[in-house]
């Protein structure tokens, strides 16, 4: 009973943490290359203040735009804020653990994006059309190779949970395993391709020619914005701890341990986040973005690394057995 | 797991991972860093092998790996690539996403084949076959889906690369004929050299296609 009750409220804590932090998360990077390109930069509560401020403004809706249009960015921001709620962060056991499952993840992340699409497309603009397109090719290119990097964990977890996955991993005494880092950097190219990061679009322009997702959601004002805004900036989150729990499992309680132990436990998930957003600023920073109709080799490239990965983890299995 | 096992399996690995750089790179200077790189791979798990298997003729093969095939063939195509004067890009008959896309499938035909194949065999053997196989195969691959003479001789030297890594797996290939392969990749090098010059020096390009117009029977 006791059991049940703390994990109904590590994983309010959970979704409670998550969106908290999802502005800090997003700005940090920014921060980070403003430094680099010695620059000020905005202080890490803009991403707060920029909400706050859209929230209070007036929502203005095309005169063209249908009941999907405003429907949209609320059920984007539930979708990813569930999806989020899934993956482990601090602790394991909570009370969606059991349902935690990679490919559900992946599902409501792809419903997502269904309806971003269809909002682009919505209005009749030409630019949101070119977006909705270009966010269908990219992730039409980098669904694949998630999927092969999620059936390469489950193979050598023997789970698509997400929760199991990352207790088989702390269970696992340290070893050299090449296909977990051909996964791994299969799985950052996918994170950066969905999150519309550097090298696949860059979130801090809006040239006619480059942008993809901020070319779909140009016609959102106000609130609706300030959902699509936390929607993406709840995803971010999603990857790094996607990424965390899966490659770097250390530090993840278990959610009986009682709340003290929460308390580290999330300490070392900040922690992680906080070096996930520090890196990405560092490498958006080192290089340049490339042209659209280059992205589908980058894409391809996360394809095949984690293709390799799964042959080699079978061989290892086929091998050593 | 054991700890022998883990590193071989990594280094082969990378290996693996470097015949798929060469057949993504569409420079030729990328695709001879690609080469140096895949053939100090292969002198690192060689010597790896000798360390752990207690062979120290090994090391002489590692040794041979790293000198000619690291350093002096990629110095050697690199000069003449210089004297040629091509740094552009490389055509393909095949697009790089086809040709990635046969790689794997070759990957995990020979990774079958060979598991199949050699059931009851220690696992480091195994292990090497299947991804030498691998390696052989997208060499081979290479050479089919180039049409610069150049990347053509660079896939010729990864299949060797990939024959040297099987003979280290499988006990028993004696050092004479490993010094005698390397020595006759070197003598393939010299012979590629003064055909390439010659087919520059007669068609005015490296590129392979040129020689399909003296075809006797179109």
């Amino acid at each position: 009973m006791l059991d049940s009750l703390l994990s109904f409220f590590g994983q309010g804590v959970q979704m409670g943490l998550v969106l908290l932090i999802a502005p800090a998360a997003t700005g940090l990077p920014r921060l980070v290359k403003a430094r680099l390109m010695r620059r000020q930069g905005p202080p890490l509560l803009q991403g707060y203040r920029d909400l706050m401020k859209l929230v209070r403004k007036e929502a203005i809706v095309a005169e063209s735009a249908s009941w999907l249009f405003r429907v949209a960015p609320y059920l984007i921001f539930a979708l990813t804020w569930v999806a989020a709620a899934l993956v482990p962060t601090f602790a394991t056991g909570l009370l969606f653990s059991s349902t935690g499952d990679v490919i559900v993840i992946i599902a409501l992340l792809g419903s997502a994006r269904f309806f971003l699409a269809l909002a682009g497309m919505d209005v009749g603009t030409s630019f949101g059309g070119i977006g909705s397109s270009r966010e269908m090719m990219i992730s039409t290119l980098a669904e694949p190779a998630m999927l092969l990097v999620v059936l390469n964990m489950a193979l050598a977890a023997g789970t698509t949970r997400l929760p199991e996955v990352a207790d088989f991993f702390v269970s696992q005494p340290l070893a050299i395993r090449v296909s977990l880092a051909l996964a791994l950097l299969s799985l950052v190219i996918v994170a950066l391709a969905e999150n519309a990061r550097i090298p696949v679009d860059n979130p801090a322009t809006h040239l006619e020619l480059t942008m993809v997702h901020e070319a779909m959601v140009l016609e959102y004002s106000g609130r609706h914005l300030a959902m699509i805004e936390a929607a993406s900036q709840l995803k971010l989150v999603l990857y790094a701890s996607l990424i965390a729990s899966l490659f770097l499992p250390f530090g993840i309680v278990r959610v009986e341990a009682g709340v003290v132990a929460w308390l580290g436990g999330a300490a070392i998930y900040l922690g992680k986040i906080a070096g996930a957003a520090i890196l990405l600023g560092i490498w958006e920073v080192s290089i340049a973005k490339m042209r659209v109709f280059r992205v589908s080799e980058f894409l391809g490239g996360a394809f095949i690394f984690a293709f390799l990965a799964i042959l080699l983890s079978f061989l290892t299995q086929e091998v050593l057995r | 797991m054991n700890h022998a096992y883990d590193v071989s399996h990594f280094l082969a690995g990378l290996m693996l991972l470097a015949s798929f750089a060469l057949l993504y790179q569409d420079r030729l200077l990328a695709v001879l860093r690609s080469f140096a790189l895949q053939a100090i791979i292969l002198a690192l798990a060689v010597a790896w092998e000798a360390w752990v298997q207690d062979r120290p003729h090994l090391f002489i093969t590692a040794g041979l790996a790293l000198g000619l095939k690291g350093l002096v063939i990629p110095m050697a195509l690199h000069r003449m690539i210089a004297r040629l004067g091509i740094h552009r890009d490389v055509e393909q008959v095949v697009g790089v996403g086809i040709t990635m896309l046969i790689g794997l499938g070759l990957t995990a035909l020979s990774l079958l084949l060979i598991l199949k194949a050699t059931s009851g065999a220690p696992s480091l053997a195994r292990e090497g076959l299947a991804i030498a196989l691998a390696i052989i195969l997208l060499g081979l691959l290479m050479m089919i889906t180039r049409r610069n003479a150049f990347t053509q001789i660079i896939g010729f030297m990864s299949i060797e690369n990939g024959l040297i890594l099987a003979a280290t797996g499988a006990r028993g290939m004696p050092l004479v004929v490993e010094i005698s392969v390397a020595f006759s990749v070197l003598i393939a090098l010299f012979v590629f050299a003064v055909f390439v010059f010659r087919i520059r020096e007669r068609f005015d390009t490296v590129d392979v296609e040129a020689l399909e117009s003296v075809r006797g029977d179109q």
